[in-house]
Order: C-alpha cells, then sequence, then structure tokens
C-alpha cells in the first residue's frame, strides 16, 4: 500500500501510449490499490490514469461521488476501456495532478457509453455524462499520451456554454 | 531574480506584431511569463509580465525601435507580482442583451456588492449596426451560490439583460 509519486509535465512518460493490460491478476489488483491511494491523496483528485504514475497500461480509476449533485457510478476500476458511443459537447474546466497550478477549458462528449473490463477481467458496459464523463474521457486521454492541454478551448471563443444551444 | 515589470502595447492591428516585440525582449534577455493579448476593434492590444535584470526605461528601450515601426504606443510599471499566483474561478457568469450604455457598470456593481472577485472579462459588440447586441463573460470568485446571485442582479434582470451563472467546478484528474 502506497502513494505513488505522480509524474509531471514534460516527464515524456506522459506522452506514450499505454498497452492493454493482459493479465488480471493479483498484481493488478495491488497496484490498482496503489493508483486509487495516489488518486485520493491528491488535492479534489477525481480520477487517475495508470501513465500517471509512469505505468504505461491501459488502467482508470474514477470516482466522483464526492461532487453533489451528480449523476455516477461511484468507484470505477476501468481496465483497457473504449468508448463506443458519444453525443453532445459541453465545455468545462479540468486541471490535471500532472500539470499542477493550471486549468483550462476542455469540450468534451455529454454523454459516452464505454466497454471495459474490471480488475477481475469482467467485462462490463456503461453509460455516463456531464462530470463523470469528463472524468473518463480526461482519464482515457491519458491512455494515449494526450493531456488536457491538448485540447484548450479558448475562453473568447466560448461566450456560452455550449449545453444552451442543443 | 529579475524583477517582474507589466509591458503594454497598443496600437494598429497587422500581421506579425507579437513575433517582432517578443523577439525584441527575446534578444534583449527578457522573460515572459503570463501575457494576455487580443484585437480590440481593429487595434492590437497585447499586456506582457516581463522580467529582466534592467529597470523599466531598459524594457521601453527594448522594444523602442519596433513599437516605433509598428505604430505602437507602449508603457511599462514595475510590479510587485509574481507567477503561480493563480486564483482559480468557481463561477462563470455570461450576460447579453441589447447594447445600452450602463451594462458592464450595473452588471459588476451588483456583482461587487455580492463580493464577486472578478478574474477574467471579456466583452464584445455583437448584432448589426442598427440593432447591436452586448455581450460579456466574466469569470470570478465568489461564496454565493447562483440563486444567490441571482437575487444579487435581479434588478438587471428584469430590465432586459439576460444573465446566466454557471458554477465551475473544474475536474482535477
Amino acid at each position: 500500500m502506497a502513494v505513488l509519486p505522480v509524474l509531471i509535465f514534460p516527464d515524456e512518460r506522459l506522452k506514450q501510449i499505454a498497452q492493454p493490460v493482459e493479465h488480471f491478476d493479483t498484481a493488478l489488483r495491488d497496484f490498482i490499490h496503489d493508483l486509487e491511494q495516489t488518486m485520493r491523496a491528491g488535492p479534489g483528485g477525481v480520477g487517475i490514469a495508470a501513465p500517471q504514475v509512469g505505468c504505461l497500461q491501459r488502467i482508470v480509476i474514477v470516482n466522483v461521488s464526492s461532487k453533489p449533485k451528480i449523476a455516477h457510478h461511484g468507484r470505477l476500476i476501468l481496465i483497457n476501456p473504449e468508448i463506443v458511443h458519444s453525443d453532445g459537447s459541453v465545455t468545462g474546466r479540468e486541471g490535471c495532478m500532472s500539470v499542477p497550478d493550471f486549468t483550462g477549458n476542455v469540450l468534451r462528449a455529454q454523454n459516452i457509453k464505454l466497454r471495459s473490463r474490471d480488475e477481475h477481467g469482467a467485462a462490463l458496459e456503461l453509460e455516463c455524462s456531464g462530470y463523470e464523463a469528463r472524468a473518463i474521457l480526461h482519464e482515457m486521454d491519458h491512455l494515449d499520451g494526450l493531456l488536457f492541454l491538448d485540447r484548450l478551448v479558448s475562453r473568447r471563443t466560448d461566450l456560452f456554454p455550449r449545453k444552451k444551444y442543443q | 531574480m529579475a524583477p517582474w515589470y507589466m509591458l503594454a502595447l497598443v496600437g494598429r492591428d497587422q500581421a506579425g506584431i507579437v513575433a517582432r516585440i517578443t523577439q525584441a525582449l527575446y534578444q534583449g534577455g527578457a522573460n515572459l511569463g503570463e501575457a494576455s493579448m487580443l484585437r480590440l476593434g481593429g487595434n492590437f492590444a497585447m499586456m506582457f509580465m516581463v522580467s529582466h535584470t534592467g529597470d523599466a526605461s531598459a524594457i521601453e528601450q527594448l522594444v523602442a525601435r519596433d513599437a516605433q515601426a509598428l505604430g505602437l504606443t507602449v508603457h511599462v510599471d514595475p510590479i510587485a507580482g509574481q507567477l503561480h499566483r493563480h486564483i482559480q474561478p468557481n463561477m462563470s457568469v455570461s450576460v447579453y442583451g441589447a447594447d445600452r450604455s450602463g451594462i458592464v457598470a450595473r452588471v459588476t456593481s451588483a456583482l461587487a456588492q455580492a463580493k464577486f472577485h472578478i478574474l477574467n472579462l471579456e466583452s464584445d459588440v455583437g448584432g448589426s449596426d442598427q440593432k447591436p447586441l452586448y455581450i460579456m463573460h466574466i469569470e470570478g470568485q465568489c461564496a454565493s451560490s447562483v440563486e444567490q446571485l441571482q437575487a444579487a442582479l435581479a434588478d438587471v434582470i428584469q430590465d432586459g439583460i439576460q444573465i446566466h451563472f454557471q458554477a465551475v467546478e473544474p475536474m482535477v484528474g
């Protein structure tokens, strides 16, 4: 059990593509435990991806249940997740443990459907929206070497929340 | 550590302004911090945090030749500011309505009374010459809820100005 050191950009490992998990074993679950401890240790952290601690495997943890008045699925362990459908778009503010002292506006899908495995290798399908979908998409970007900095939108060209026009 | 200055340059917009000014600063050994630049009504306005070992007049001299060639006015002030002093906004305000004088004053006065700290404000005039539309977006920090702010701005809203508040909750992952 340990809180792992979080990589800070410009660490090159944050820009690499993570590999699928093949073995759903005790070592994986031990690592997930440490990854979750690390997420909780970060100020306000509601998600984390394995590459943020230097493990280039397709593992994401999201838990937005601490935020009031939003739909969520509680603690989500997503292994080899894939988005199978997304629709809508909404701008929201994002920050990242790997990019301290900066937050920016990012356009994300409003609704997503995804397929994934859990920490035991069982298949799961989920439909998520809003803040939880944003957290999942932000973390899944880490699996492909993308940071929210790659998706920033200008404040000036985004005078209104786009959601109003859907 | 070299002291920080606020450098402001304003003039008729043309392509290449930013490149020429920042090259002059770079060649002169200045270091840039936070900056904001935008086109306003055909002019280009730039504000830079600049750190430099020299005094304010030394920075002015670094950009003087290019500023003159580009027709930019230059202003430099020493500042007490530092990097990494961000305040995160927790509220976003969209304001729009038929353009008339006093919108900004009324909205921001009501916000100030509600102890809303404005961190960023951008406004524009859209619509047509005959029917101009004033559009403003504000981000700031405030201890009040959306409902409390709506109540604080009730008079302005009743006068036909559309005001939408949205809590900003950064997703940190």
